[in-house]
């Protein structure tokens, strides 16, 4: 049965025509769709413009990729859209060396780079080979994961401990990402070498908490607390169980996990919350990293970055969340509320989170401050 | 009394003039391929065909035209979402869609980003993931619109992932969001993407899909979270009636026209009124309570596999149990029916074949796919195809 929807085939014919107005260039085409934005805001005119993006020669890939530059992640994933089909339609004339140079020009955004590397990787793979080892110190993430992924699968190649060593020493000094670390620090501590994962991955480890309040009926994430409007270590406020204090707080685990039930016990419907400082030798943008099974709300100098009100679904993980944020120079002061529920399943005892600051790449932040993860 | 039964209900489906199966569960959501179909597996059949996929799920595929459609995700946080048409006939691959996931990835290791099932009305396909983006593509792989609705409210995320299937009524995808943060559901514009209404519901995990009752322009649709059941206009997502006696939140519920079997209280059968707008209770029965799996239905009985993995028939109208068999599970995929077996594969890849017309259910064929299945199959006259995190598989008689 091969029906036609007329409807979709004149909502695409009539605004735009099957063919783009020969004066048009590429970037004016792909306009409507850069300029897509959340909620379906621009999506009239992404769907207009479709007919004529999507039908672009191959030799428009690269203007393509360079869109991606300026789009947000839904307008990147129109432009794959059109990058899917155009690479499809014709794969012999895919203009490869161009793209070669998009990867090689980082200037270029991590998504477009990573995407044109795609391209590649799937039209002429020994070339894509080529290029894994040149992402060793890429900014982007997903391509220095290529790299990594090489030198993790090299290591386990030599005979000799110390060329294995040395090769996972590299893995762990330039990868960026949980996993590849992990397997790395693993291979080495099998091979007798000392990890500093704490170091490494940049976990803060020493804060000050205070608790326990109220959380019952889940109540106490909404509720503020003095703690949201003033931070006063000296301060003392009623809790739970009475007049309670702030007090120092820290952990040895390696990977940073901060057990607030070792606090305060093993409690249920139950608010702690936990503030550090990070001097930071410059202003930056920054990843905030954070891991929790239970409900948080995170406050970066003052201020509200995130929120998640969700209890115990799945196991806390590294890098669970990575929020945006930005850090002064000088000193910065982050707070945490971690929320514990009422449920009473062995697998929802766990109240804990662990943290890091790292740059855009996910390298560590070390802040200047003599105490944390030394 | 049951010809008459059998009547309303062939009466109260909506009509497809093919025998494509169109969404989770059949396209019309209950399990039934209302046909015949095959009655033995046979992997050497000349018309049986297995494909690699190039990364996880389980989502089920639907069939259109003579394609099979069906999502995948890949990379080390499934961040890739893969969209493939394959030919029906022989397997082969006739185009693949990659996009990026915009929103959360994090799922339980059991499950993944590919876990609900593409929907069709025919004429276009929609592909939603756990990350909660959504793709609307024809069928030769064009995109009509794309949305992110975790880029749109950062909040709407399950940490064990989402497995809502989408439906589409009336021109409308209705597609549940619905997690202890952020819960909500949506209608969107086929045509375009937009929203048309957005329906803030109960915050808390639900891994149910909505489900379609009656047809045409009266058709509504039902959606059920751990409060019960509330069925809405797909138009305007205004309720016209509510159930709140509570529901499951893993098996959903199966429609039969104007019935509604309810995993509420082990089983519950709701019936619409004749004014649309409230139900009667047809009956309940607490040992009639799914598993995992949501029941299916062929002609006038009903079939559950229970967390025991015993498979009951039982009927549609009464709720009166007719016969019991043990079955090899668990199973975390639904069992699908055509007019005379049931279909279905537990965890373990071994798929069962069930004669269910008679006085009793008879194992008629059975098949060990060697590799972990966890999707609800789907069901042609001819064949029943299935998916694993590597293999899809058409299995003809």
């Amino acid at each position: 049965m091969i029906k036609v929807n007329l409807i979709y085939l004149l909502a695409s014919l009539i605004p735009t025509g099957l063919v783009a107005k020969e004066n048009t260039s590429t970037i004016e085409l792909i306009q409507p769709i850069i300029n897509v934005k959340s909620k379906g805001v621009g999506n009239k005119q992404a769907i207009e413009a479709w007919p004529s993006v999507s039908q672009l020669p191959s030799s428009a890939i690269p203007e393509l990729l360079s869109a991606m530059n300026q789009a947000n992640n839904l307008g990147d994933n129109w432009i794959r859209g059109a990058l899917n089909k155009i690479c499809e339609k014709n794969p012999k004339a895919i203009p490869i060396n161009k793209i070669v140079d998009f990867i090689k020009d980082d200037s270029n955004k991590g998504e477009a780079r990573h995407m044109a590397f795609q391209i590649i990787l799937s039209h002429q793979p020994m070339k894509a080979n080529q290029l894994i080892p040149t992402f060793i110190d890429d900014p982007i993430p997903a391509l220095r994961r290529e790299a990594v992924a090489k030198i993790l699968v090299n290591a386990k190649k030599p005979e000799n401990k110390e060329d294995k060593i040395k090769l996972y020493k590299k893995a762990l000094m330039k990868g960026r990402e949980v996993d590849q670390i992990a397997e790395a620090s693993q291979a080495l501590e099998e091979n007798g070498e000392k990890v500093n994962l704490t170091r490494l991955m940049g976990f803060l480890i020493n804060w000050h908490t205070i608790g326990p309040f109220q959380n019952k009926d889940r109540n106490g994430f909404a509720k503020v607390y003095p703690p949201e409007t003033r931070i006063n270590h000296k301060e003392k406020y009623q809790g739970t169980s009475g007049s309670t204090s702030w007090t120092a707080f820290s952990t040895e685990d390696k990977l940073g996990m901060l057990d607030i039930n070792k606090q305060y016990g093993e409690l249920k419907e139950v608010v702690a919350y936990a503030e550090t400082k990070f001097i930071s030798k410059k202003e930056q943008n920054v990843h905030f990293r954070i891991g929790s099974k239970n409900a948080w709300k995170l406050w970066v100098n003052e201020k509200l970055l995130f929120a998640r009100d969700e209890y115990h679904r799945g196991k806390t993980r590294i890098d669970q969340f990575i929020i945006d944020g930005k850090l002064k120079k000088g000193e910065n002061q982050i707070l945490l509320k971690v929320c514990q529920n009422e449920q009473t399943q062995s697998w929802t005892k766990q109240w804990e989170f662990n943290f890091r600051v790292t740059d855009l790449t996910g390298a560590a932040i070390h802040p200047m401050n003599s105490t944390q993860n030394k | 009394m049951k010809n008459l039964f059998l009547l309303y209900l062939l009466s109260n489906l909506p009509i497809f003039l093919h025998a494509d199966w169109l969404s989770f569960r059949g396209t019309h959501g209950n399990g039934s391929a209302e046909t015949n179909s095959i009655s033995q597996f046979n992997p050497q059949s000349k018309y049986s065909w297995k494909t690699k996929l190039p990364g996880r799920g389980l989502s089920s595929p639907i069939l259109v035209n003579d394609s099979v459609f069906i999502t995948a995700s890949s990379g080390p946080k499934q961040e890739t979402l893969h969209i493939l048409c394959f030919s029906e006939k022989k397997g082969d691959l006739l185009w693949e869609r990659r996009f990026k996931a915009t929103g959360r990835t994090i799922c339980h290791e059991k499950t993944c980003v590919a876990a609900p099932t593409i929907v069709s009305d025919g004429e276009v396909i929609v592909a939603q993931f756990s990350s909660n983006d959504i793709f609307c593509l024809d069928l030769s792989g064009d995109l009509i619109w794309l949305r992110g609705l975790t880029h749109d409210y950062p909040n709407a995320a399950n940490g064990l992932g989402m497995s809502s299937s989408p439906v589409i009524s009336n021109g409308v995808l209705v597609a549940q969001v619905e997690n202890d943060a952020d819960s909500f559901t949506v209608g969107i514009d086929l045509k375009n993407g937009l929203t048309l209404w957005k329906k803030i519901r109960p915050r808390g995990a639900n891994w149910t899909s909505p489900t379609l009752l009656g047809k045409g322009k009266l058709q509504k649709v039902s959606l059920q979270s751990m409060k019960g059941i509330s069925v809405l206009g797909p138009k305007t997502g205004n309720e016209f009636w509510n159930y709140e006696d509570g529901a499951s939140t893993i098996p959903s519920s199966t429609p039969i026209g104007q019935i509604l079997l309810v995993p509420s209280k082990g089983l519950t059968a709701l019936k619409v009124r004749p004014d649309q707008r409230s139900h009667t209770q047809l009956w309940r029965d607490n040992k009639l309570g799914p598993g995992t799996g949501s029941p299916s239905i062929s002609n006038d009985r009903f079939f559950v596999i229970n967390k025991a993995n015993v498979l009951t028939c039982a009927k549609i109208e009464t709720g009166e149990i007719l016969w019991r068999m043990r079955v090899k599970g668990p199973a975390s995929g639904s069992p699908v029916t055509s007019s005379s077996h049931l279909y279905f594969f537990n965890e373990d890849g071994l798929g069962q074949i069930i004669k269910i017309d008679g006085n009793e259910g008879k194992l008629v064929s059975s098949l060990d796919l060697e590799e972990t299945i966890l999707c609800t199959p789907a069901l042609s006259e001819k064949a029943l195809f299935v998916r694993s995190d590597n293999h899809l598989w058409k299995l003809a008689n």
